[in-house]
């Protein structure tokens, strides 16, 4: 029984947060690695992007309340999600066709284009806090929960609970449909494939008449799906704060190189592997030995590797050691 | 005489805006023939084909193929018009599957593929027990296989193929040279630099050895062979 308990108390803490989490770096990582692997740099926009799809869907949120528009049990945000999409899109292929198209034409090095990204990161900063504001905001509705921890107890009669919310089983669901389709996409269509093959090898591919600026449009638009849904799923599961999203560009930069930039499948591995590293070294172990050890081995302390507050550091630590020891990452991407 | 299908005339131009790397080099090849570039390190051989395939500046001179003007198209456009290139080096998708290669190679084109890919698999038969594998993965022989294969796709009228048996074992340039012949056969048009002169002038209906850009001697592959000049100074004896 206390073995169980373990257990559960691991799950509960451990394991679903961060399977959730995982899934939302994952997402963030999938477009860092399509942009590094067909525009070839790194995007320092990307977590302002997911900001601006988020806020988007929030707008519209707050609309569809207010006009009484629900989605029944689940969040009215996933109604509003499209629209989301579509203004990313319309934002990403205007800087597209106002900044980064000029440099593409002057064959830039990929050091300015990061510079470059990082200056459309501040504008697209400013223009989120600009519009919504700095602060925090809640726009989740619906059921808030699977299981509660209440049910699951009475449910098996255990003393820890298991509380799944509903954002973690909406987070899990939507990633796992939107990854199947990405990866359709690039392995069973003639534009999916044509987007490979200008990855793999430029040269080659513009001999076969592959047409670079379809490429490259083709990306954007998948990139703002991407974004956008990862940036309404961590606001569903967490809460909508503008610097949280600029925050999240770490661990998301991260997860994609430790997976191998360029590749897409290790952007999802690195998701993970991010996620349950940041979630396992700040989690007080203190309840789950608590129920393993004998009476007289309970540990006094709280067993806690790192505080949250150290959060980041777990993913700069990860980053620093797979750049030192397996630069192209665990799977084969490309070394930056 | 008519004009030969293709011809580069009086090349002259080099890459960018840089020195002239080819100075009034002209070459020509006959439908369904093969030609051949050869010359010592740094002739021009490959600049010569780039030019004739449009991948540097011409600052006097023409290309036509069938008569027609081409010299102000791009390598893209040119493609269009019915040529293939192979590339000495990263000539294939190395992440992607053989098909997938082929495939690609084809990309320009709208209607239905399958009967061309089974005709490369045919010249090709070692690509259709290979066709899920990533290309990366093959040997330097296979790996050319694609290569030629992907340029096939298009179902192009002249082949242009810049040292296909660079890296490859002697055994399997042998088997290479049988495969470019068939596809000669077959009236695609073959246009070719090599490194391995003596081999590729065997089976040239004509050949240009080319020294510092310029051409050195002309004539069908034999009479090169057997010329005493070019035996001594490039052939070795």
């Amino acid at each position: 029984m206390d073995f169980l308990n373990a257990i559960v108390a691991f799950a509960n803490f451990v394991l679903v947060p961060a399977t959730s989490y995982g899934a939302q770096l994952a997402l963030g990582a999938l477009g860092v690695t399509l942009i590094y692997g067909i525009l070839r740099f790194s995007n320092f926009a990307h977590g302002d992007t997911m900001a601006f799809g988020a806020m988007v869907t929030i707008l519209v949120t707050w609309w569809f309340q207010s006009m009484g528009i629900n989605f029944g049990v689940l969040p009215t945000a996933l109604l509003a999600l499209p629209f989301g999409i579509i203004a990313t899109i319309g934002l990403l292929l205007f800087t597209d066709r106002v900044v980064y198209r000029f440099y593409r034409r002057q064959k830039a090095a990929p050091v300015i284009y990061v510079i470059v990204s990082l200056g459309v990161m501040f504008i697209m900063n400013g223009v989120v806090r600009f519009i919504i504001g700095p602060n925090d905001q809640k726009f989740a509705d619906g059921v808030r929960f699977i299981i509660s921890a209440r049910d699951f107890k009475t449910m098996t009669g255990l003393s820890e609970g298991l509380a799944i919310k509903a954002s973690t089983g909406i987070t899990i669901v939507t990633a796992i449909i939107v990854v199947a389709a990405l990866f359709w996409f690039l392995n069973r269509t003639r534009t999916g494939k044509s987007m490979r093959a200008f990855s793999d090898n430029e040269d080659l591919a513009l001999l076969s008449g592959i047409n670079p600026e379809r490429v490259v449009m083709i990306t954007w638009i998948i990139v703002a799906a991407l974004t956008t849904i990862a940036g309404v799923l961590y606001g569903l599961d967490k809460s909508f704060k503008p610097f949280t999203y600029f925050q999240l560009l770490l661990p998301i930069f991260a997860a994609a190189i430790v997976g191998g930039l360029g590749n897409p499948l290790g952007a999802i591995a690195g998701g993970f592997v991010i996620a349950f590293s940041e979630v396992t070294v700040t989690y007080a172990f203190k309840k789950v030995l608590k129920y393993l050890l004998p009476e007289n081995l309970e540990p006094t302390g709280l067993v806690q590797l790192l505080s949250t507050d150290y959060k980041f550091a777990v993913s700069f630590a990860i980053l620093i050691i797979v750049l030192l020891f397996r630069p192209t990452g665990l799977f084969k991407g490309k070394t930056i | 005489m008519a004009e030969p299908f293709l011809i580069g005339e009086n090349m002259t131009g080099g890459y960018g805006t840089g020195a002239d790397i080819l100075h009034d080099c002209t070459v020509s090849v006959d439908k369904g023939q093969i030609a051949v570039i050869v010359g010592p390190n740094g002739a021009g051989k490959s600049t010569a084909m780039k030019a004739v395939f449009g991948m540097l500046n011409l600052r006097k001179g023409a290309v036509r193929i069938n008569g027609e003007d081409i010299t102000g198209l791009s390598p893209q456009d040119r493609v269009a018009k019915g040529m293939a290139f192979v590339p000495q080096t990263s000539n294939i998708f190395t992440s992607m599957t053989v098909e997938e290669n082929l495939e690609m190679g084809a990309f320009l084109r709208r209607d239905d593929i399958q009967a061309t890919i089974e005709q490369v698999y045919e010249l090709f038969p070692i690509l259709r027990d290979k066709r899920s594998q990533a290309a990366g993965e093959l040997s330097g022989g296979q790996r050319q296989q694609v290569a030629v294969g992907r340029a096939l796709m298009t179902q192009p009228q002249v082949l242009m193929l810049d040292e296909p048996t660079a890296g490859v074992s002697p055994i399997v340039m042998d088997e290479l040279f049988d495969r470019i012949i068939e596809v000669a056969r077959s009236g695609v048009t073959i246009l070719m630099v090599e490194q391995n002169a003596r081999q590729a002038l065997a089976i040239a209906d004509k050949g240009y050895v080319l020294v510092q850009g310029r051409n050195g001697f002309t004539g069908t592959g034999q009479d090169l062979l057997a010329n005493p000049d070019v035996r001594k100074s490039f052939l070795g004896g």
